[in-house]
C-alpha cells in the first residue's frame, strides 16, 4: 500500500526538550491511522508538524510522495490535509453556520468574491446544515460560536473539518471534552468517513480503548519517540507498550486531557 | 432569512427619504452644513470600522487618506479651471493617492502583527502632515487655501447648500450599500474570520495577506472619497485635515455606534457632530465644554468598559439572542410534541 503521508526523521525541539524525536512512519493511504500516548508524548506537536503549524527542526514531510516541509499550513489544506484542532479554535464572534460555510467556500474556491450576497450560495448554506445536522449541532446554527458549550465547540470543529472535504483528515481527540452520550454519535460519524473508504484518517486519542475498534494501524508515542506501530491486536500485546504507556499511567483512562501535548 | 435581509433595506431606504425630505423642511444653514458633516464623517468612520471592525486591523493614521482626499481634489481644482471635469479629475486623483498609499502601507505591514500596521500608518500620517505644512508652493502651508468649486447650472446656483447636501447624502447611501454588500459578500465573511482567528483561516486553505491588502485599499479609497467631500463642502483645505483628531473622530464614532456594523459609524457620526455642535454652544456656562474633547474622553472610556459594542452592535446582539431562544424553544416543542 502506497503511503499518502511520510515522514522521515522527523524532530522538533523547543530550546532544550526535544517534543518529537526522529519519527519516521508512514501512513497508508484510505485507511485509519491512531495515534495513542499519555499526556506530553508529542502527539499534538506531531500533528502540528503535518499541518504545518509548526516546522521541524529536522526531517522531512511528504505527502503524495512530495517533500511538503516547506509549505505552509494554507498550502497544505489546499493540497488535502485537513485538521481539527484539540484545543478549541473556532471563529468566536460568528454564527456556527457561519464557520462551516467558510470551510465550504474555502473548498470551493469562492475566495474573492465581492460582488455577491452569500445568500446567493444556497448550496452552501444547505450543506453546512446537512454537515450540522451530521454532528448534532444543528439546533444551534445560528448561534454565535462563543456561546456554545465546550462539547458543542468540539462538534463544530469537526463539522468545519467535514465540511473541509480533505483527502487527509487529521484528527486531534475530537471527542474531547464531550457529553459521554454524545460520543457514540460522534465516532459514528468518523466511523462512517471511514466506511466511505476514500478518505485517509489520522486520530489522535487519548483513550485507547476506544479507537481500537475504529483503527487499521495505531502508532504510540512515547516522550515524543514513536514507540510502536503496528496492528491494533499487536499494540495491545506489545510489551514495551504495555509498561510504557497502560503500565505507567494506570489511570490513563479516566484522565481528561487538559493540555497539549 | 431572505426576507429579513429585505426589511432591513426597506427601513434604511425609508431613512434616506426622511433624509433627502430634510432640506426642504428645515433649509437653515448651520444645520445643513452640520448635516452635511454627518455624512462626511459617517463614510470616513466607515471606511474605519471596515478595517478595525470588520478585519480587526487597527490604524492610527486614517486621517492620512482623508488628508489625501481634500487635498486632490483642492489642488486639481485650484490649477486647473474650475469644472465639472476637474471635479471628476480631482476624485480620481484622490481615489488614486488613496489606494496607492494603502496598498504600499498594506503590503509592507499586513504581513506582521497588527499593530505594525497601527505604527506604520501613524508615522506616514505624520510624514503627510509636515508635508502639507513644508511644501508650501503646493498646499500654502499651515494657512491652507480656499479653492472655488463648479459652478451649478442656472437655478440651481441658489440652492448650491442644498446640491452638495444631497451629493454627500447619495454618496453615503451608495457608499453604505455598497460596502453592506461587501461585508455580506463571501469576502466579507473571510475578512471577519480573519478579525476573528487568523490562525484558523489559514488552516482552512485561505491566505491571509491578499484579504488583508485588499480591505486596505478599498478602506483607504473610501476614506479618501470622504476627504473629496470634506474639502468641497468647505471649499477650503488646510493641515487639520491630516490631523491625529480626524483618526480620533472615526474611531470614536465607530466604538460608539458599533464596531463591526455599518450603521453604527453614521450613528456615531451623528451623535458626536450634534454633541460637539451643541457642547461647544455651552461653552459660555462654563469653560469645560469648550475643551469638549475631554468630555468625549470621558465617553470613551466609560463606552468601552460599559458598551463595549456600541449602540448598533448591542442592539443586534439582542435580537440575535432572541432570534436563537425562539429557535431553540420550537425545537424543543417538536421534540416534546
Amino acid at each position: 500500500m502506497e503511503p499518502i503521508i511520510e515522514t522521515k526523521g522527523l524532530t522538533i525541539a523547543f530550546g532544550g526538550h526535544v517534543a518529537v524525536n526522529q519519527v519516521s512512519v508512514q501512513i497508508p493511504k484510505n485507511l485509519f491511522t491512531s495515534v495513542i500516548g499519555p499526556n506530553g508524548a508529542g502527539k499534538t506537536t506531531f500533528f502540528n508538524l503535518l499541518s504545518g503549524q509548526l516546522a521541524p527542526t529536522e526531517g522531512t514531510v511528504f505527502y503524495k510522495g512530495k517533500d511538503i516541509t516547506n509549505k505552509s499550513p494554507t498550502e497544505r489544506t489546499r493540497l488535502g490535509i485537513g485538521r481539527s484542532f484539540q484545543i478549541t479554535n473556532v471563529f468566536p464572534n460568528l454564527t456556527v453556520l457561519e464557520n462551516v460555510r467558510l470551510a465550504i467556500q474555502s473548498r470551493e474556491n469562492v475566495r474573492y468574491q465581492i460582488f455577491k450576497h452569500v445568500k446567493q450560495y444556497p448550496a452552501f448554506e444547505d450543506e453546512a446544515m446537512e454537515i450540522l445536522e451530521k454532528v448534532l449541532l444543528e439546533s444551534r446554527a445560528h448561534a454565535l460560536a462563543v456561546s456554545l458549550s465546550h462539547g458543542e465547540k468540539r462538534k463544530l470543529e469537526i463539522a468545519m473539518l467535514l465540511a473541509l472535504d480533505t483527502e487527509v483528515l487529521l484528527l486531534d481527540e475530537p471527542t474531547a471534552g464531550m457529553s459521554l452520550e454524545e460520543v457514540p454519535a460522534i465516532l459514528e460519524v468518523i466511523r462512517n468517513i471511514k466506511q466511505q473508504g476514500n478518505r485517509t484518517i489520522v486520530l489522535i486519542e487519548h483513550k485507547m480503548d476506544m479507537v481500537l475498534g475504529l483503527s487499521d494501524q495505531v502508532m504510540v508515542l512515547y516522550h515524543g519517540e514513536l514507540l510502536a506501530q503496528g496492528k491494533p491486536e499487536e499494540i495491545m500485546e506489545n510489551e514495551t507498550v504495555q509498561s510504557a504507556y497502560i503500565g505507567g499511567n494506570t489511570d490513563g483512562k479516566h484522565t481528561t486531557e487538559t493540555g497539549t501535548s | 432569512m431572505m426576507q429579513k435581509v429585505q426589511k432591513s433595506t426597506w427601513i434604511y431606504l425609508l431613512f434616506s427619504l426622511v433624509l433627502v425630505v430634510i432640506p426642504f423642511v428645515k433649509d437653515e444653514r448651520w444645520f445643513l452644513f452640520l448635516l452635511i458633516q454627518i455624512f462626511i464623517f459617517g463614510i470616513f468612520a466607515m471606511s474605519y470600522d471596515l478595517l478595525l471592525g470588520f478585519t480587526g486591523i487597527v490604524s492610527f493614521g486614517h486621517a492620512m487618506f482623508f488628508g489625501i482626499g481634500a487635498y486632490s481634489v483642492g489642488i486639481t481644482l485650484e490649477r486647473l479651471e474650475p469644472t465639472f471635469f476637474s471635479f471628476l479629475l480631482g476624485i480620481f486623483f484622490a481615489a488614486m493617492a488613496g489606494g496607492i498609499v494603502a496598498l504600499i502601507a498594506g503590503v509592507l505591514t499586513l504581513r506582521l502583527k497588527s499593530h505594525y500596521y497601527a505604527m506604520l500608518t501613524l508615522a506616514l500620517a505624520s510624514l503627510f502632515l509636515v508635508l502639507a505644512e513644508k511644501w508650501r508652493s503646493l498646499t500654502m502651508g499651515n494657512d491652507g487655501f480656499t479653492f472655488k468649486i463648479p459652478e451649478l447650472p442656472e437655478g440651481l446656483q441658489d440652492h448650491r447648500n442644498t446640491v452638495i447636501y444631497m451629493f454627500c447624502l447619495l454618496s453615503m447611501i451608495l457608499i453604505f450599500f455598497g460596502l453592506r454588500r461587501l461585508t455580506q459578500s463571501p469576502l466579507g465573511k473571510i475578512l471577519q474570520a480573519i478579525r476573528e482567528n487568523e490562525q484558523r483561516v489559514e488552516s482552512l486553505g485561505f491566505r491571509i495577506m491578499p484579504y488583508k491588502v485588499i480591505i486596505s485599499v478599498i478602506s483607504g479609497v473610501v476614506a479618501s472619497f470622504a476627504g473629496v467631500l470634506y474639502a468641497i463642502s468647505l471649499r477650503f483645505v488646510d493641515t487639520s485635515v491630516f490631523a491625529i483628531d480626524v483618526t480620533l473622530d472615526a474611531l470614536l464614532m465607530t466604538i460608539i455606534g458599533g464596531v463591526g456594523t455599518l450603521v453604527g459609524p453614521i450613528i456615531g457620526a451623528g451623535l458626536i457632530e450634534f454633541a460637539h455642535h451643541y457642547l461647544s454652544e455651552l461653552s459660555d456656562v462654563h469653560w469645560i465644554f469648550e475643551r469638549w474633547i475631554i468630555l468625549f474622553g470621558i465617553v470613551y472610556i466609560l463606552a468601552v468598559i460599559f458598551f463595549p459594542f456600541g449602540i448598533v452592535g448591542t442592539i443586534q446582539r439582542s435580537f440575535a439572542k432572541r432570534k436563537q431562544r425562539k429557535q431553540e424553544v420550537t425545537k424543543s416543542k417538536k421534540i416534546a410534541g
